[in-house]
């Protein structure tokens, strides 16, 4: 996280009220869209599914997140494509 | 006239919303305002303790909604202010004994004749709250910076949201500058960020508050805490005047006042 890493770094120690904000956030994103965090690890199973069945993805760089900004919660998912150049024939 | 309804409300128990409703009531009447304050926390009543007008609950909300009394006979007049008036609770009914309808009859009856109608909603986001939004022109949430408090605070402003009653504006209380600069407490720009609504208080934790309810004096009333300086700057800011948010030294008093804002009126 980054807020975290930038106090280690400037103080090596972790302010308890940056740790309470971070867990916040966190937590607030997923009550606004009633969405707990097991629930987002099956969403992201279900996308991959789908989108396996079309592309040829690269798993290790998957990137599927929830942010809100301003009370506006989004869904952002990054799925890697490999090459046709790597894919076996 | 047309009186303005302010409903306070937190979803958290215990972080000042009848305490808020108290101070910002007085403080109000104080400026020459026509108030009237109402307890919506039906079963649990607290607001006529913190006004120290206890013993003079004759008849109360549920009494007024049932037609068992005229409104007129269910207000009691604080003496200490020029008009200020409480609509008690009843404390041996339930939240289920008043409906939202009945919230919007009884405020659209009192806003000829007020300035301000405060309403202070119960913790939760069942019907107590549901009775204490549904006639609302505006809300305020109350929040503390703690981590539970305000996970409350955004669900409830999200219900606002859904009940069109939003934006709500916040109010942080219970401030504690000492911890905040020992980075042991979110400060109010922290409590700002993550709620994402407008900022219309701040209050420092105030031992005269715990004073004020022992002797049924809302901090307003009484001159010199800091506590019942930012209620009284709330109040400004409630009738349009732009207060710049106050400073705070480690001791939680006022250093000075700067000049910058948050937010405009």
């Amino acid at each position: 996280m980054n807020t975290i890493d930038r106090i280690i770094h400037r103080n090596h120690k972790v302010s308890s009220k940056d740790v309470a904000k971070d867990r916040l956030k966190v937590v607030l994103v997923h009550d606004r869209i009633n969405l707990s965090p097991g629930r987002l690890e099956e969403l992201k199973e279900d996308l991959l599914d789908v989108i396996s069945a079309y592309l040829e993805i690269d798993y290790d760089r998957i990137d599927v997140s929830l942010t809100d900004t301003n009370r506006q919660s989004s869904l952002t998912a990054q799925f890697p494509i490999i090459g046709v150049a790597y894919q076996q024939i | 006239m047309s009186g303005t309804v302010i409903t306070i409300t937190s979803g958290k128990g215990g972080v000042g919303k009848t305490t808020t409703t108290a101070n910002l009531s007085a403080a109000l009447a104080a400026q020459g305002k026509k108030v009237v304050a109402i307890d919506a926390d039906i079963g649990l009543r607290n607001l006529d303790v913190v006004m120290g007008l206890e013993n003079r609950i004759v008849y109360d909300l549920v009494n007024v909604v049932e037609g068992a009394c005229r409104i007129r006979q269910a207000m009691i007049r604080d003496k200490r202010l020029p008009e200020l008036y409480l609509i008690p609770a009843a404390q041996s009914r339930d939240k289920t004994a008043v409906s939202p309808e009945d919230m919007i009859v009884l405020a659209d009856a009192l806003r000829d004749e007020f300035d301000f109608i405060l309403i202070d909603s119960p913790a939760g986001i069942e019907q107590g709250f549901k009775n204490a939004v549904a006639p609302a022109d505006r809300v305020l949430v109350v929040t503390t910076p703690e981590v539970s408090a305000v996970r409350d605070a955004d669900r409830i402003i999200g219900l606002v949201e859904a009940e069109r009653k939003g934006p709500a504006d916040l109010i942080v209380n219970r401030l504690r500058m000492d911890m905040v600069k020992r980075g042991d407490m979110l400060c109010t720009e922290d409590v700002v960020d993550v709620l994402a609504i407008d900022l219309i208080g701040v209050v420092p934790d105030d031992e005269n508050i715990i004073i004020s309810t022992n002797q049924g004096r809302p901090a307003v009333i009484s001159n010199g805490s800091n506590a019942g300086k930012a209620f009284k700057d709330i109040a400004l800011r409630l009738t349009g005047n732009n207060v710049p948010f106050r400073n705070f030294d480690q001791n939680g008093s006022f250093i000075n006042r700067i000049s910058k804002f948050l937010n405009v009126w």
